[in-house]
């Protein structure tokens, strides 16, 4: 079966060690993790993992699988692209000088809908979020000017579906 | 704050004051609480507050010191295995804490309930490479079903609590508890509630009628079933509601490593042990069943050999209590998750009655073949050497399969669980999934102290022996009358074999210059001996089971046998070898 990309959403209790549990079943079984995030979720207490791994069918609802064994994980899902909204962010360092010359830039910015969150005489700090190719398109660009700095977040998702955990929690004692 | 009156009026609570104890005196009452009245440990610097709680409560818990961490954890193994209850096992931090990690392995993927303790330095000095400080949180992760740090003793109750439920609910495994010097040093009011739930934790699902009627209807149409039971039926005192559901349907029933006992071994569906170096017939017969039903085991590589050939003609109905080994190596027709005792309970009125006498046959068959080519060459030689496998068989006529029988790993660990023969269930103990050399000898001194009533005999060989033959220490300062009977082939006998089969009788670093082992014995002051012929093996056994006290018995047997039958790695069940 072909590998493909899955976004894993796993609502967790707040725990020091959890994040270690989560990485190791990936580690274990030699798989790369694309991108993590973690954050609070739309629960109170409750912590949301977002993980985007490259895999094959069977194998995501095995990991999905150890994933919800560990104690204190509430629910794990898995989704594919198209049933995600996503984005990443992510930030560029670039010479002042650059910004001026020619306006080419400027105009990249207004049609990329990017964003310039600092600028003082050396360089300037643009931010964009997007999907990984535009924001991989942008990079491109860029490159050829000369980027000082770059760094891109992990992905964070937000399914079309409704993922049920208020309900479920509802269900569980405590 | 104390004031002249209230001294006055306080009444004298010494032991049972619950006021402003320190955590380590937390600890310890916890433990009771939990029912817990026999521990094995190690003291160390980070952990010696406990041990000086301990000593104050010698009169209700017995900790046993055992001679390396890893023979307490392997105790606690034994005690749980044997008794069905949390096993418990102490350490200091740092190079006491790792020696706990094989057990915690061991524990884990065997899923025996177990809780560990560990000091750690004080909170202040976490992360700076104290004296002693190792990140057992971080080491731990993987081979532990939970683990916490505790830094501040007002976690110790709810913690604790957490740990043993956790360690014996859903699928039972082992949890790890760190406590840093200064929690076990602060004083709290002590007040202990039973941990029942964890909101993020749902240790079994409830029993869904739809796939109890599904998994029905394919065994009442079955013309040859197989049922392939695991640790599961034992783990879920399943035993009772299990044998019903064979009875009524007549299904022949094989059992895995673990699965042993459950059922009597003279019971007439039994049909023997599946996997590597398990029987034939069932081997042979999961490529011809027409449903596999599998209750409370996981698919274990050793079990079924290449999966690309597995019970691929059979519909698989798969009786499991943790979801994620559902299709995680066999693909299931009907998943049917729940605790083995409430879903079997559930199946047993809706299932026909029927005895499937043609296809038991088929298993007679089968089994006579081995029995002539590999049965009957291993109970009754005719050779000159001694077999490992007539040392079982004469240790049946002994016990008449009433003990406990503890197995190492290796060559005799296999002739021991084909062989032994069992009356009742928590009866085979031995170490499965991680296959831990040196797990025999402290496992059946745990399992002797969990079950006095019982006659334990732990069988090993002569290498995994000398991997925890310091636990000899434990017998000669407790007195516990465990029987030892180590099989001596002079060599590392399972290696050898594969290097025999499959590297050109290449027998590098597997043979072994032994010790004295009688000699041994007798600076423990156990009774002693060594058998080296057929004649005097019987009355040496006899003399063994006959006596009160701890024995050991060493018996010579053919340096080069091999154990068959056997399922090469990568082959097909059904390829099994009978020589
Ligand atoms: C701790 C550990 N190290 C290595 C092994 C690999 N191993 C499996 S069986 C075996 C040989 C065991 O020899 P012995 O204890 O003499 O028993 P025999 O096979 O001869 O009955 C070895 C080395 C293991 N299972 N456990």
């Amino acid at each position: 079966m072909e590998n493909q990309s899955y976004t894993i959403s796993v609502y967790t209790e707040n725990n020091i060690g959890l994040l270690n549990r989560i990485s190791a079943i990936f580690q274990r079984r030699h798989i790369n993790i694309e991108s993590l995030n973690t954050s609070i979720s739309e629960i109170d207490g409750v912590s949301r993992f977002t993980i985007v791994v490259n895999v094959a069918p069977d194998q995501i609802k095995k990991l999905i699988g150890q994933i919800e064994k560990q104690v204190e994980v509430i629910k794990a899902f898995y989704h594919t692209e198209e049933e995600t909204i996503y984005q990443e962010s992510c930030l560029f360092k670039i010479k002042s000088d650059l910004l001026l010359e020619g306006g080419e830039i400027q105009q990249k910015i207004i049609e990329t809908n990017s964003r310039i969150v600092t600028v003082n005489k050396d360089f300037f700090v643009l931010e964009k979020s997007g999907n990984k190719k535009e924001i991989e398109a942008l990079y491109n660009y860029l490159n050829a000017f000369g980027i000082m700095q770059f760094v891109r977040s992990g992905r964070i998702a937000i399914t079309k579906n409704e993922m049920k955990i208020s309900s479920l929690l509802n269900t569980l004692p405590n | 704050m104390k004031n002249q009156t209230q001294t006055f009026v306080e009444p004298i609570e010494e032991t049972q004051q619950t006021t402003h104890i320190s955590g380590a005196e937390a600890v310890v009452k916890c433990l009771l609480e939990e029912g817990v009245n026999l521990m094995y440990g190690y003291p160390g610097g980070a952990i010696m507050p406990v041990y000086d709680a301990l000593y104050h409560y010698q009169d209700q818990i017995n900790h046993v010191l055992t001679r390396h961490e890893q023979g307490a954890t392997h105790a606690a193994q034994g005690f749980a295995r044997a008794t069905g209850k949390v096993g418990v096992a102490m350490a200091t931090s740092g190079p006491g804490a790792t020696n706990l990690i094989t057990g915690l392995a061991d524990a884990q993927i065997d899923s025996t309930p177990m809780v560990c303790i560990t000091g750690q330095v004080a909170e202040h000095l976490l992360g700076s490479d104290a004296f002693q400080e190792t990140d057992i949180i971080g080491i731990s992760t993987p081979v532990t079903k939970w683990n916490y740090q505790i830094t501040k003793a007002s976690e110790i109750p709810e913690i604790m609590a957490k740990a043993f439920f956790l360690a014996r609910s859903g699928r039972p495994g082992p949890v790890l508890i760190d406590i840093t010097k200064n929690a076990q040093f602060e004083k709290i009011d002590f007040h202990y509630k039973k941990c029942t739930s964890v909101r993020s934790y749902r240790p079994k699902s409830e029993v869904d009628p739809v796939k109890i009627e599904a998994a029905a209807t394919l065994i009442n149409q079955a013309k040859k079933p197989l049922i392939v039971f695991g640790q599961g039926v034992i783990l879920g005192q399943a035993e009772a509601e299990f044998k019903a559901v064979i009875e009524k349907t007549g299904i022949p029933s094989a059992w895995t490593i673990l699965g042993v006992s459950a059922i009597p071994s003279n019971h007439p569906l039994n049909v023997g042990m599946v996997g590597m170096h398990g029987n034939y017939a069932p081997n042979m017969l999961t490529n011809e069943c027409d449903v596999l039903i599998a209750v409370g085991m996981r698919f274990d590589d050793r079990v079924t050999g290449s999966l690309d050939t597995y019970a691929k003609q059979a519909k698989i109905i798969h009786f499991e209590i943790d979801p994620a080994e559902i299709d995680k190596n066999v693909k299931t027709d009907v998943a049917v998750l729940g605790d083995v005792k409430e879903t079997l309970a559930a199946l047993l009125s809706k299932l026909n009655k029927n005895s499937h006498e043609a296809w038991h046959s088929r298993f007679k068959e089968l089994d006579t073949i081995e029995h002539r080519e590999v049965i009957e060459k291993d109970l009754y030689p005719t050779k000159e050497g001694l077999t490992m496998g007539e040392v079982i068989n004469a240790i049946n006529k002994e016990t008449k399969g009433d003990a406990i029988i503890v197995s190492d790993v290796g060559q005799h660990q296999m002739i021991a669980c084909r062989y032994a023969k069992f009356n009742q269930s928590k009866s085979n103990i031995t170490s499965g999934g991680l296959g831990t050399m040196g797990f025999a000898l402290p496992a059946a001194i745990g399992a002797k102290m969990g079950r006095m009533d019982r006659e334990v005999i732990a069988i090993i060989g002569d290498g995994g022996y000398q991997m925890t033959i310091q636990e000899l220490g434990v017998i000669l300062h407790t007195k516990t009358p465990v029987k030892i009977v180590v099989l001596n082939n002079e060599f590392l006998g399972m290696v050898r074999q594969w290097q025999q089969l499959f590297f050109d009788k290449r027998y590098a670093s597997t043979d072994m210059t032994n010790p004295d082992f009688v000699a041994i014995a007798k600076g423990y002051q156990i009774e002693g001996k060594r058998v080296c012929e057929r004649k005097d093996l019987q009355g040496a056994i006899a003399e063994m089971i006959a006596s009160k006290d701890s024995y050991f018995l060493e018996v010579c047997v053919e340096k080069e046998d091999n154990v068959f039958p056997m399922i090469p790695t990568g082959a097909s069940v059904s390829e099994i070898r009978l020589k």
